[in-house]
């Protein structure tokens, strides 16, 4: 199968890969996916406390080359971006700017799975 | 070295420059029909073809008349067990094999089961070995074959064939085996393993695609297959189309050469698998090995990266031509049916990369492709949550996982 460069270019150089402190309130984690299904997404955002907007995202994937390309897009879309702007990606988007053929699409839903996952644990450790 | 490097010897093999010359002549000289009895261009052929069976037939102990030319492994294995089936239905509809074998079996054994066959599939343990006992114990009264492949093509695990030939011999009942990825690589000998029907394939001893062979017993017992292909009654009625006359002496070029290097060669293939394997297991941790340790294919090496995706693996290794159990590298997006039947976890079905090595296969190539997979390791593991996870000290089976 033949990759989009796209693909090619996040895969050979993944943008913001990495941890950040998960115990941290300002960041949110998301783990979705499963190593059974040969893909799993580790997303993460932090988030300005004031302004609450998404100032850092990393990310770490266990996948094929499109779930790494689509997690590193991905961590490179949230930054600077609102959380309600955040939850708003769609992951039509993502297939789009990759080039992804229909197999792939699955890696484009996990991404967006995993930037809302990455939100609500935010959201819920930052309630009340 | 030239790049990409071949390492998937275990699909498919260049032909030997040798073989290509051997067969030149027939494409344009001496082109004539194999079954045309009634002239000089048919008569030259026919003599060609009959001493390649000749010769193809020795390669594996087996006279010339018991050789019947196919147009590969796959129509081998189709003729031999819906050819069996169909003309010993009356006897019974019974068929023993193993979930570990080529989809060339399996598929026309699932084929039968809707025309009202029982098939029974042995177990499998985690190496890929079968169960003598179970076996034994598996052959009933209207048991007609039992059919199991010398080698695996994926994990590389050998069946012990002289131990199951012995069984199903005195059982009374016929054994098939599809040799494809053994003959020429391991010694195989029909009389002595007590073999009555063996499948083989030109192009995976450097041979060309589209040429297969069926060695169908002759006597003691005697083996009687119905064709599955009707037409001008070629091969003794078994397999109706003109001969391949080029593919047929290319096949025999190509054995002759792989049986006379055979015993060297697989010394050779066994030193360069081990090389790779000291190699990356004294870099990388968390590699598992699929198949047998010692019983397998000489030039066949199957390994799951843990926490590393196969494709993902392979994409990182683009001077390298492997193939993958991954399901990301399968059109049905399903991993390995045979690592799944060994009980390897999906997890690492889709971190596994076959390594297949060859004739033309150098201690420099392995010493390369080592060192690109140690890199492209270490580098997607630095990226792989789950390696971060278990470095962290997480059982990762307690992770209460989002499927999708």
């Amino acid at each position: 199968m033949a990759y989009s460069e796209k693909v090619i270019d996040h895969y050979s150089e993944p943008r913001n890969v990495g941890s950040l402190d998960k115990s941290d309130l300002n960041v949110g984690t998301g783990l979705v996916g499963a190593p059974e299904c040969g893909d799993v997404m580790k997303l993460q955002i932090q988030v300005d406390p004031e302004t609450k907007q998404i100032i850092d995202a990393k990310f770490k994937t266990f996948g094929c080359g499109s779930a790494i390309a689509s997690s590193s897009l991905a961590t490179e879309w949230v930054k600077g971006k609102s959380i309600d702007e955040a939850m708003s990606i769609q992951n039509t988007e993502i297939v789009e700017e990759l080039s992804l053929p229909p197999v792939k699409i699955h890696c484009s839903v996990l991404a967006e799975d995993a930037i809302k996952a990455a939100i609500s644990d935010y959201k819920s450790r930052n309630e009340g | 070295m030239k790049l990409p490097i071949y390492l998937d010897y275990n699909a498919t093999t260049p032909v030997d420059p040798l073989v290509v010359e051997a067969m030149m002549p027939f494409f344009t000289e001496s082109f004539g029909n194999a079954a045309s009895r009634n002239h000089a261009f048919g008569w030259q052929v026919e003599q060609v073809v009959e001493d390649a069976r000749e010769s193809i037939g020795k390669a594996i102990g087996a006279g010339a008349k018991e050789i019947v030319f196919t147009s590969g492994a796959t129509e081998s294995d189709n003729l031999a067990i819906l050819g069996a089936a169909e003309f010993y239905q009356k006897k019974g509809k019974h068929i023993i094999t193993s979930p570990i074998e080529h989809k060339a079996v399996i598929d026309p054994c699932h084929a039968l089961e809707q025309r009202g066959y029982e098939i029974t599939f042995l177990d499998v343990d985690k190496d890929g070995c079968i169960d003598l006992k179970q076996l034994e114990e598996s052959i009933r009264e209207d048991t007609i074959l039992v059919s199991l492949m010398a080698g695996n093509n994926e994990i590389g695990t050998l069946n012990p064939l002289s131990e199951i030939g012995e069984i199903t011999r005195a059982k009374g009942v016929l054994f098939h085996t599809d040799a494809t990825q053994g003959v020429g690589k391991i010694p195989i000998d029909v009389d002595e393993m007590k073999i009555d029907l063996l499948s083989m394939s030109a192009h995976k001893l450097y041979g060309p695609k589209g040429m297969g062979a069926l060695y169908v017993r002759r006597k003691k017992p005697r083996v009687r297959l119905s064709p599955i292909m009707f037409g001008g009654g070629h091969e003794r009625g078994m397999r109706s189309g003109t001969l391949n006359v080029t593919g047929i002496v290319g096949f025999a070029k190509a054995l002759e050469l792989s049986m006379a290097e055979m015993a060297a060669e697989a010394e050779r293939l066994t030193g360069l698998r081990q090389r790779l394997f000291d190699r990356l297991t004294a870099e990388l941790d968390y590699i598992f090995l699929n198949g047998h340790a010692t019983e397998r294919l000489p030039n066949n090496l199957n390994l799951s990266f843990g926490y590393v995706e196969g494709e993902s693996l392979m994409m990182g290794v683009s001077e390298l031509a492997v193939s993958s159990g991954s399901a990301c590298t399968s059109s049905s997006l399903e991993p390995s049916y045979v690592l799944r039947a060994l009980g390897v976890g999906d997890d690492l079905a889709h971190s596994s990369i076959r390594f297949g090595m060859g004739r033309f296969t150098t201690v420099e190539e392995i010493d390369y492709a080592a060192e690109k997979m140690i890199v492209a390791v270490k580098r997607l593991r630095e990226m792989s949550p789950l390696y971060e996870m278990v470095k962290e000290g997480v059982d990762l089976s307690t992770v209460q996982w989002a499927s999708h």
